[in-house]
């Protein structure tokens, strides 16, 4: 092994130890008297100081020869741990942790020595009061005398021919009050030699060593994802020859097929083992950032953890560290109220924080919920308008639940947040778009007053999944089971009769509920027959699926299997089609697409992104949209009905003061742009012919607000369309339709997921000319518009 | 560069073409292929290389060239890339050329649009041109994103 190997291993194994260290020290400042955890951080430190000296890092040597000179102390009960010690420990170990890191990428153990630090760890280990027993100790005791598998007495009786009844009178002395150590007693009388507790004291502290090296291996992480795709090779070949055994009629190729089919699932399951860690492996640091983060805000809080042996894959785990360690630090930063506050409330001083981790339906639940204060809805909402993230008509339809969850949009938090306590912070916009990336979700609820708990569901592992085949324009595909609710096969004539269409989108009536349809093929431009599947005599075979809490069927050509698949990443040049979640080599060796359901879904726009996105980018996102998809401008009419227009026919969006509002004759007109502009009440055109006669002499109240006007280009002309309100401008492909309900009306659509009214904009003009004279073309005032 | 470099060159639409050879994991016959709808016109497809999912770039199109004739089976020259293995397909495989850094030049200025910034230059061989491929641009496709794919 070379210099460079040994001083890798040693910076591997330190960084493991000094992440224990973090855990022990924060769980001995609760419970001082844990022998064993002292002792534990008692080798650790000595570990590193000894193999640093061995390797020639002195400064590394100096800080930590001062931190095991305090905890000799500590583990000899000459000293208790309190705040001040754990804090001064603690910062050690960062020191260690930095000096580590310096060695890690420059070889060398760094220029600063810790001065501050060094004095103050030597400061408190000065005892408090009276000489110490600092030198009585024979140099061999004072290695690990605690904590260790087989006793003290055990070995010597063993080796040393000391009787049962010498240890027991020994004891009996340690029972009476006597300081010293068995070894030292022993010795005193005569009983065993001091070489003799010297060699026991080495027994028991190899044995200590021995137990934890004995169980685990240490692996690279390389080796084993090499062994991972290599089961995943096997796990093809395996269904290769399952397919070929089914058509041999050979008995016994059979059975052995059989067996491989055993073996390989065994082995699978067997690496996908060793990749598993527990969660617990990163929740061993939350109670430092717990203590370091409430600490710094002047709070109290307790964490528990629960399933900490729930395992997941090493990925997973990876991935989800990062937006962990910020909704524990967003818990005790945002969430737990100060004490002085909490006994107002009659809660305890202190907060409590609880970490749950369980298996539930092939994933894994984790849950971060404090006792604290709970999100304030108000201001939820109240925030989100102000940083125009939903309009005030979705504010004020929007349920609690849905105001909670605003806080993961992008745009929400800022830093300046940190300082006014309200909802949670900063960059929950990362945690859920880092959650999201492994295929997990993240949910939010709060209880005014009780406090709030964040739930992430992760899936168990990406490496291997069962997936259901299907057949599309002659390609297969696979898709993920997790998102499969049911198969629905249609035939014959029930065909023409199962699926419907809402103007134009098809859907299908499963058990009485719609399920809009989305025809694989068109969504992936692989068949020039778009109406293919619609028209064919054959079977349609519908996948029903779900993506973010909403159904829809998939149609495609053929449904096979399912088969457990390798999910292989697609590369960066791929990475863009949001379609494809990946790709996996099929039992025949072929490749096939993973498909991406929820991508899928919002392709297909059975999902929309639109509630996710500030009104901003939906600006933008229209000018880019193409295809079916159609940008619509969202807008409240008469009656407070939802309605909308495309886009496309609208020239500007103004708004008028009252006063500029001129009648000529009984139309509204205002001046605009040098020309006037006639204005078209969508109050007044869709009322009931009578009624609005009479509204029509009626010019604009003086006191009223200024009016919204969306300026229109229509056939050559141009008006103004004085509507309610101008809510939203939206992507939408509209699919679901009925027929209208009221005239002026063109049918009713279903956008951003809501009944909304598609405006007959000829129908209003009609009505509008119909009482009015014509309006004089206005080309120029429309070009200009434009 | 030391003085003289390898070369794998391979024919599109006559012209050859090469890569460093120190670039290239290998050369294979044509594999069966999985076509990827919504992808750029330039990618094929993906093929299984003993287990590990390729991109197959159609080099032809990806040159500005003609496309190949219908039937034409073509080569799979697999390169290293940034973003590891991909497969550039090519009309037919030529030798392993041996050339020195004098014969280099840079490609002429009236070589433009797109198809200059792929190829690094010209090696002028006894009787022919060779084009030096930048396998990284060559393989690099970010300008062409799930909408320029055409809807």
């Amino acid at each position: 092994m070379s210099d460079d190997e040994i001083v890798k291993d040693f910076l591997v194994e330190s960084y493991e130890n000094l992440d224990r260290l973090d855990r022990d020290l924060v769980g001995l400042e609760k419970n001082p008297r844990d022998r064993e955890a002292l002792a534990g951080v008692f080798r650790t430190i000595h570990t590193i100081k000894g193999t640093c000296g061995f390797l020639g890092f002195a400064k590394l040597e100096k800080v930590a020869h001062v931190g095991e000179n305090l905890l000799t102390r500590l583990r000899d009960r000459q000293l208790v741990l309190n705040p001040e010690i754990t804090t001064a420990l603690l910062g050690m170990v960062d020191a260690v942790r930095q000096m580590l890191q310096e060695i890690e990428s420059t070889g060398k153990d760094g220029e600063i020595d810790y001065p501050d630090l060094r004095e103050t760890l030597t400061r408190l280990q000065q005892l408090p009061e009276g000489p110490g027993r600092d030198g009585t100790m024979p140099a061999a005791a004072s290695g690990t005398q605690t904590g260790v598998p087989a006793s003290m007495g055990e070995i010597l009786m063993q080796r040393a021919g000391v009787t049962p009844m010498q240890i027991q009178i020994a004891v009996q002395e340690q029972e009476k009050g006597d300081p010293r150590r068995l070894g030292e007693i022993l010795v005193d009388q005569g009983a065993a030699g001091a070489g003799d507790v010297v060699d026991a004291l080495r027994v028991q502290q190899s044995q200590g060593v021995q137990s934890a090296v004995d169980s685990t291996v240490r692996v690279n992480v390389g080796l084993l994802d090499k062994v991972m795709t290599l089961v995943g090779e096997l796990v093809l070949a395996r269904n290769q020859v399952l397919q070929f055994a089914g058509r041999m009629k050979d008995a016994s190729f059979l059975a052995v097929s059989q067996r491989l089919n055993l073996i390989t699932t065994e082995l699978q399951e067997g690496v996908m083992k060793t990749r598993m860690q527990p969660i617990g492996n990163i929740w061993g640091q939350f109670p430092r950032t717990v203590r370091d983060v409430a600490l710094g805000c002047g709070k109290q809080v307790n964490i528990v953890m629960e399933g900490k042996e729930t395992e997941l894959d090493k990925t997973i785990i990876e991935a989800i560290k990062d937006p962990l360690t910020h909704l524990v630090r967003n818990s005790v930063d945002h969430g737990i109220e100060l004490p002085e506050q909490r006994v107002k409330a009659g809660k305890d001083r202190a907060g409590r924080l609880v970490l749950r981790a369980f298996h539930e339906g092939g994933q894994v639940n984790i849950e971060i919920s404090d006792d604290g204060g709970g999100l304030n809805v108000e201001r939820i909402r109240h925030k989100a308008l102000e940083r125009g993230l939903i309009s005030a008509e979705q504010a004020k339809r929007m349920t609690e639940h849905e105001i909670f969850n605003l806080i993961f949009l992008p745009g929400f938090s800022t830093a300046e947040k940190i300082t006014n306590v309200s909802g949670r912070g900063v960059g929950m916009d990362v945690v859920k778009t880092n959650v999201e990336r492994i295929g997990g979700s993240v949910d939010v609820q709060s209880t005014a007053g009780q406090g709030t708990t964040v739930r992430v569901k992760i899936p168990l592992t990406l490496a291997i999944i069962p997936a259901l085949v299907v057949t599309c324009g002659g390609d297969r595909y696979a898709i993920p089971q997790v998102s499969l609710l049911e198969l629905v096969r249609i035939e014959g004539e029930k065909v023409s009769k199962g699926i419907e269409l809402v103007h134009g989108a098809p859907v299908y009536r499963l058990r009485g509920r719609l399920l809009p349809l989305v025809y694989l093929n068109r969504e992936l431009r692989v068949s020039a027959d778009a109406n293919s599947a619609l028209t064919s005599d054959g079977a349609v075979n519908i996948v029903v699926l779900q993506a973010d809490e909403r159904q829809f069927g998939l149609v495609v050509d053929q449904i096979h299997d399912t088969e457990e698949i390798v999910v292989k990443p697609l590369r960066k040049q791929l990475k863009t089609i949001k379609t494809f979640a990946g790709s996996s080599i099929m039992g025949d060796g072929k490749v096939a697409l993973i498909l991406d359901v929820l991508g899928l879904a919002q392709r297909a726009s059975v999902v929309t992104k639109s509630r996710e996105r500030t009104l901003t980018d939906k600006v933008t996102d229209a000018a880019a949209a193409a295809g079916e998809k159609r940008t619509f401008l969202l807008f409240s009419g008469p009656g407070d009905s939802r309605m909308a227009i495309p886009l496309s026919t609208l020239a500007r969006l103004e708004e008028f003061p009252v006063a500029q509002v001129e009648m000529s004759g009984n139309q509204w007109v205002t001046q605009y742009r040098g020309q006037i502009l006639p204005l078209i009440r969508l109050s007044v055109a869709m009322e009931e012919r009578r009624a609005r006669l009479l509204a029509l002499q009626a010019p604009p109240a003086a006191d009223a607000g200024p009016i919204q006007v969306l300026v229109l280009n229509h056939e050559g002309r141009s008006f103004g369309l004085v509507v309610e309100q101008i809510l939203d401008i939206v992507d939408d492909r509209a699919d679901v339709k009925s027929a209208a309900t009221r005239p002026s009306v063109l049918y009713t659509v279903v956008i951003g997921d809501r009944v909304t009214e598609l405006l007959d904009i000829t129908a209003v003009l009609a009505s509008a000319d119909s009482s009015v004279a014509r309006a004089t073309p206005m080309g120029r005032a429309a070009g200009a518009a434009n | 560069m030391e003085h003289t470099s390898q070369f794998c060159t391979f024919y599109l639409d006559k012209l050859l073409f090469g890569v460093e050879l120190k670039g290239v994991q290998e050369v294979i016959r044509s594999l069966e292929m999985t076509r990827v709808p919504l992808a750029p016109e330039v990618v094929s497809g993906l093929i299984n290389l003993r287990g590990q999912i390729v991109t197959a770039v159609n080099l032809r199109l990806r040159l500005e060239l003609e496309p190949a004739p219908p039937g034409a089976d073509a080569m799979n020259v697999v390169v290293r890339s940034e973003d590891g293995a991909v497969s550039l397909l090519v009309d037919e495989i030529g030798d392993v050329v041996e050339v020195e850094e004098s014969s280099f030049e840079t490609p002429p200025e009236t070589l433009h649009g797109s198809v200059r910034s792929m190829i690094l230059g010209i090696h002028k061989l006894d009787d022919r041109l060779m084009h030096v491929l930048d396998i990284e641009k060559a393989c690099r496709m970010t300008e062409v994103a799930e909408t320029a794919a055409g809807r």
